[in-house]
């Protein structure tokens, strides 16, 4: 039964990770671009939650402080994209990195100087509620985090699948100029997956927060949800899911099985594996041209 | 206006492009030399850590600036090339054969990793290199045999020749020390950009395809550019780490790697005066932010106020700015400044606009 607790906790820490991932996947899906900063907006997305629920601060009800959360951080990616990131538009890459890169320096800045460093933990309803499942002790916070996941990751897969909005996303990136010639407004479009993704992140965030204290540097698990995202292959959102599954399952296992100090090199000895040996990740979006 | 004509092939590549060149580098070399006299210890050790910076600085500055690959994980060749400089003084080897050979190290380190790592473009050399940072902090822990892990090292006494330098006994000796390693790297750098070598660097920046096509070996080439920039930061790192006298795992963590990323940028990608300027941003910004506070809490009387973390958020704010504003960094708008003067009155806003171009993803082929 070791080996179950194991595999479960994993998949908690997995999902989380997932999420982070997808947040990562759902920009550089639709902009080509690489948001650094996702793990401080799941930081910043923590925090906001943690604001509005705790009771030494707003004390507000969970289940209304959550959708005002999410909707808070998803406004705050779209202003971000509409007052920064798109002054960027058409210059390389690597211009966009740098700005999320700085980006995240001042969010963990901002969130430390308002809600101080101390790690602080979100009050939710199902806090240190337990289910037996057949010998497995799982607690509530880990079921919610495994089934949110589940249902945002086949959302998000369904929405870029078969949704007029979704396709348009798809379009933007894939050949910009193409893009506008069918009359899509890549623009505006950048800045609702900048929404998107910060609401994605928010989602993470609260789920982070509700299983563990978190504190403002909690945004570098970051380049945690990075191996997973690169793991899945960038640009695959069940790939991102499964990626942070594998990282997530890596780690426990690793502790496990290996001396100390060597299972945190887990994760990142396997992102540099995949990214040397299939640099396209386990699910591949590289694709040849169809003349 | 001033009008360089330019006779030979020979005047393309000369070190000093006219005179008054020469001169104004030549006054800024004496007050460097002379800086010990005109500075008290404080800032005599301030100005040494703006030369490591710049050392390191310039060290990345090969690999990004001119050979365009992407570097999150400079921080691990820091930190190798301090261990090893450390180590090998703690065993006795002198000073004067340690530290090239920490260099060296880290360069052969450096063309290691850059076989397999370099494969990658753009975005994705930027996570894998972020992942060597990052495993770079286990890696000095788990090697704690040599590396003291998690308690960490302490520079051991050295000496040159008999000189005994010490950082704080005598700052001067160690500030010349700094400056020095600063000119060698600085000369050898210039004239590597004037080689054949340095030219094909670019030359992979600018386009891989069209260098491909001019002959260039783009593999061996990006290898080359990694091992000279990994043995750059190796005796920066080395440099560093004699410089703060105690160091371990933290010392060079992923922080530092982006920093060092982020301070280039701020200088001004692909010069070799970008590395300084970042340095000396980086270098004197804790010192302006403190005395700002200071100055803002004396007139309002708000008493000490310390908020943690200002350093990074103030700096991040910058950097904001001028990938926003000044895409080419503080040189950038010297350059601009500069130009603006020179042609004066014929400058024109679009004289350094940037082509746009529309993005298409690297996911179709």
């Amino acid at each position: 039964m070791d080996i179950m607790q194991l595999v479960v906790s994993g998949l908690a820490n997995g999902c989380v990770y997932g999420l982070i991932a997808l947040g990562f996947v759902l920009i550089y899906k639709a902009t080509e671009a690489v948001n650094f900063a996702q793990g401080d907006f799941m930081m910043l997305g923590a925090f906001i939650t943690i604001w509005l629920v705790n009771a030494e601060y707003m004390g507000l009800n969970f289940w209304v402080a959550v959708p005002i959360a999410i909707v808070m951080m998803g406004i705050f990616g779209y202003l971000l994209d509409v007052l920064v990131v798109r002054r960027l538009f058409g210059q390389p890459q690597i211009a966009v990195v740098i700005l999320t890169i700085a980006i995240g320096f001042v969010l963990r800045f901002a969130v430390g100087a308002i809600w101080t460093h101390e790690p602080q933990l979100l009050e939710t309803p199902f806090a240190g509620g337990i289910a037996n499942v057949g010998g497995i002790v799982l607690g509530y916070e880990e079921i919610a985090v495994i089934i949110v996941t589940l249902l945002l990751t086949g959302f998000l897969f369904l929405f870029f699948r078969r949704a007029k909005l979704g396709k348009a996303m798809q379009a933007a990136s894939q050949n910009q100029l193409a893009a506008y010639y069918v009359g899509i407004p890549v623009k505006r479009i950048q800045s609702l997956v900048w929404a998107l993704g910060g609401a994605v992140a928010a989602v993470a965030g609260i789920l982070f927060a509700s299983k563990g204290a978190i504190d403002p540097s909690t945004g570098l698990l970051g380049i945690k949800a990075f191996a997973a995202a690169v793991i899945g292959g960038f640009g695959s959102l069940p790939g991102a899911l499964i990626g942070g599954l594998i990282i997530g399952m890596v780690e426990p296992f690793a502790a496990y099985a290996l001396p100390a100090g060597y299972s945190q090199i887990a994760p990142y000895a396997i992102m540099l594996l995949v990214l040397i040996f299939r640099p396209a990740g386990l699910f591949a979006q590289m694709q040849n041209k169809k003349v | 206006m001033r009008f360089v004509f330019k006779r030979s092939y020979d005047d393309d590549i000369r070190l000093f492009k006219h005179r008054p060149q020469m001169f104004w580098y030549l006054a800024l070399l004496v007050l460097v030399v002379a800086l010990p006299w005109l500075l008290d210890d404080f800032f005599l050790g301030e100005a040494t850590n703006v030369l490591i910076w710049a050392i390191a600085g310039m060290g990345l500055m090969v690999l990004t600036g001119h050979t365009g690959q992407v570097s999150l994980g400079h921080a691990a060749f820091m930190a190798l090339g301090c261990y090893s400089n450390v180590i090998l003084l703690q065993n006795g080897v002198p000073f004067i054969i340690a530290f090239p050979l920490a260099g060296l190290i880290t360069g052969v380190v450096g063309v290691i990793v850059a076989l397999p790592v370099l494969r990658l473009h753009g975005i994705y050399l930027a996570i894998a290199t972020l992942a060597i940072s990052v495993l770079s902090e286990d890696i000095i822990v788990i090697a704690a045999p040599w590396t003291g892990g998690v308690s960490g090292l302490s520079a051991p006494a050295f000496d040159i020749f008999g000189v005994s330098i010490n950082r704080y006994g005598t700052p001067d000796l160690f500030y010349f020390l700094t400056l020095g390693v600063t000119l060698v790297v600085l000369g050898a750098y210039r004239n590597l950009m004037r080689a054949p070598l340095g030219r094909a660097f670019v030359a992979i920046r600018d386009s891989e395809i069209s260098a491909q096509a001019m002959g260039v070996n783009i593999t061996k080439t990006k290898a080359i550019s990694f091992g000279i920039s990994c043995a750059i930061v190796g005796m920066a790192g080395s440099l560093l780490g004699l410089f703060a006298g105690a160091f371990n795992h933290e010392t060079f963590n992923i922080v530092l790697s982006i920093q060092l990323f982020l301070m280039i940028v701020i200088g001004g990608l692909g010069s070799i005066h970008g590395a300084f300027f970042g340095a000396l941003i980086i270098g004197f910004l804790p010192q302006v932010i403190a005395m700002t506070r200071d100055g803002l809490s004396n007139i309002f009387s708000l008493g000490s106020v310390t908020i943690p973390g200002i350093e990074s958020g103030v700096f991040a704010v910058i950097l904001i700015c001028f990938v926003l504003f000044e895409p080419l960094g503080v040189y950038g708008r010297w350059v601009k400044i500069r130009t603006y003067f020179e042609l004066f009155p014929f400058y024109r806003k679009g004289m350094f606009k940037r082509q746009k171009s529309f993005l298409k993803t690297e996911r179709m082929k």
